[in-house]
């Protein structure tokens, strides 16, 4: 018994007494004062210094992408820092090239604020919240995908362009111990600003698929931040090719939404593809659009339908239909949303069509 | 055991019991930044001081606390602990000090915390009975020797890299282990200089 508390007691004693170095050195040595941190010129902020300016500007609620949490193992967390942050280190050259380094481009997790630094980063990390919200509504839109519709509560209004996408926590459940974060387009249009909708498709075994088509109930309150992702309208008149399958259809749908709500006068085509009648949906919504868009059509396609579909429309995949229906794409900007395999063969089958590759815009899930 | 002194045992860490070739031990940090000869000399400096350093530390906290008080089990736990708060203080120091040291070897400390050749070294030290002097020389030499390795290392690599046609699936780690092997067979020839154990 004496042994085992001399054995705990001296473990105890060695530890707090280093801790206690610890603290009195990091409160001695490591204290620098407060910094002057200028984000593209125009926002100043002060903080204090002494730490990763990825820590210090998350404690300013601006999230800089990072996905190892500051090891300087990933190399997502580049911001440009124009002044202050002292000589490239050599944790970070590996992650940047010689362009970037030229370009002063910095691992937001390896750069330590110790004086005033004039840092850019995009605009559209700015617009990047957490928020709280209430799920309003759940529709089955197929047999596998679900339609949630969420209030925002806290804060009441997200802004965010058609096509953007959202990240949906997951809190800890019978699937993960820990809170996962996964990410979901929203389907409304932009201009509904309190409320936003999500399609999430049920995966077998899917952490947050299984959440929210099996747990998940109206009333309950979730997570999200955002808004984030480059994918989006264009700002020019060419003819629109928009391609999407399953809950490939949210970004297409916000786009779109967004386009009747402004009157916008491009041409448009969307194929849609699906296997059967069964994983069709908003057929009506569609309809209702080629009325209300100046030049647009819904083209659904299905690769496999069920004869007791009795379905009249496109057969095949969804890359055939569109190269029976398109003849030259020159000319036009496509807009892909789905699964990786599907895109690389549109984008094929567009390139052959001739559309240059920096016309076509995609979102990968 | 036979009764080295310092710089025997110094001699023998570096090149007969090269605690990386020999034991391989402190593989992740040799892999990963032996990419360019800059970056492997700030890791091979830093892991020299630390080493040494840390081999003293812990042979006074085990000669004088954990003996007396029959704790030698417990001495993984407490050395760990002594080498993450010495590195995490001299970290500090050297950032106080000169920011262009900090630069050169400072950001290279958090990545060697945990790195096993250094509590590999103080633990072959008390396994083998070491003196203070004996552990000091230990320590210091196997920093060196670990820094050697690393050093021929990053030189084969950063010439490979330049004009090596390497197979595809040889590349990166693949082509390193072949290295290290080849490195540990030629410094075999070291044998029997010294002989520690």
């Amino acid at each position: 018994m004496t042994a085992l508390l001399i054995a705990v007691g001296v473990l105890c004693a060695i530890n707090t007494g280093l801790a206690l170095l610890l603290m009195l050195a990091a409160a001695t040595l490591g204290r620098v004062g407060p910094c002057r941190i200028t984000i593209n010129g125009e926002k100043e902020m002060t903080v204090a210094g002494g730490r990763s300016l990825l820590a210090t500007l998350k404690d300013e609620r601006i999230f800089i992408p990072s996905a190892c949490g500051g090891r300087g193992s990933c190399g997502l967390c580049k911001v440009t820092v124009l002044e202050g942050a002292g000589p490239l280190l050599p944790t970070e050259t590996p992650w940047l090239t010689p362009e970037e380094q030229k370009a002063n481009i910095r691992l937001a997790c390896q750069v330590k604020v110790r004086r005033d630094l004039q840092i850019r980063i995009p605009d559209e990390l700015f617009q990047v919240k957490q928020y709280r919200a209430r799920v309003a509504d759940l529709t089955d839109l197929t047999h596998d995908i679900k339609q949630v519709t969420l209030d925002l509560e806290d804060p009441p209004e997200i802004h965010f362009k058609a096509g953007q996408y959202i990240q949906l926590e997951v809190p800890p459940y019978a699937l993960t111990d820990e809170p996962v974060y996964r990410a979901y387009s929203v389907a409304s249009g932009p201009a509904d600003t309190r409320r936003i909708e999500l399609e999430i498709r049920y995966v077998p075994n899917g952490i947050c698929t299984t959440y929210v088509h099996k747990h998940l109930r109206v009333g309950d309150t979730v997570t999200l931040n955002g808004p984030y992702g480059e994918f989006g309208l264009t700002d020019s008149d060419a003819e629109m090719l928009c391609i999407a399958g399953g809950s490939g259809m949210a970004p297409i749908k916000s786009i779109l939404t967004e386009m009747a709500r402004t009157g916008n006068p491009r041409r448009c085509r969307y194929f849609f593809g699906a296997r059967a009648r069964r994983d069709l949906f908003l057929l009506e919504f569609m309809r209702e659009l080629e009325k209300t868009l100046p030049d647009f059509r819904f083209i659904p396609a299905l690769s496999n339908p069920d004869p007791a579909d009795h379905w009249e429309g496109e057969v095949g995949r969804v890359t055939e239909v569109v190269a029976r229906h398109v003849r030259d794409a020159s000319q036009a900007e496509a807009f892909l949303c789905g699964s990786p395999l599907m895109i690389d063969a549109c984008i094929q089958v567009l390139r052959e069509k001739g559309m240059p590759e920096s016309k076509i815009f995609y979102d990968k899930f | 055991m036979e009764q080295l002194g310092f710089f025997p045992i110094l001699f023998a860490a570096v090149f007969t019991n090269n605690i990386l070739l020999t034991n391989y031990l402190g593989m992740c940090s040799f892999l990963g930044c032996s990419r360019e000869l800059k970056t492997s000399t700030g890791l091979g400096v830093a892991v020299v001081f630390v080493m040494a350093v840390t081999s003293v530390l812990n042979w006074l906290v085990y000669a004088y606390v954990l003996v007396p008080l029959d704790l030698v089990y417990l001495r993984f736990i407490v050395f760990i602990v002594v080498i993450a708060a010495f590195v995490h203080l001299i970290e500090m120091i050297i950032e106080r000090v000169s920011e262009t040291l900090y630069t050169a070897l400072g950001v290279f400390l958090p990545l060697i915390t945990v790195n096993c050749a250094i509590l590999g070294a103080s633990l072959f030290m008390v396994i083998r009975e070491y003196t203070f002097w004996q552990a000091a020389g230990y320590g210091l030499g196997s920093g060196l020797g670990w820094a050697l390795a690393i050093l021929a290392m990053a030189g084969i690599r950063q010439r490979l890299a330049q004009r090596g046609r390497i197979p595809r699936g040889l590349e990166g780690p693949g082509i390193a282990l072949i290295i290290a092997g080849t490195m540990a067979l030629a410094f075999m020839g070291f044998n029997g200089m010294v002989n520690l154990n």
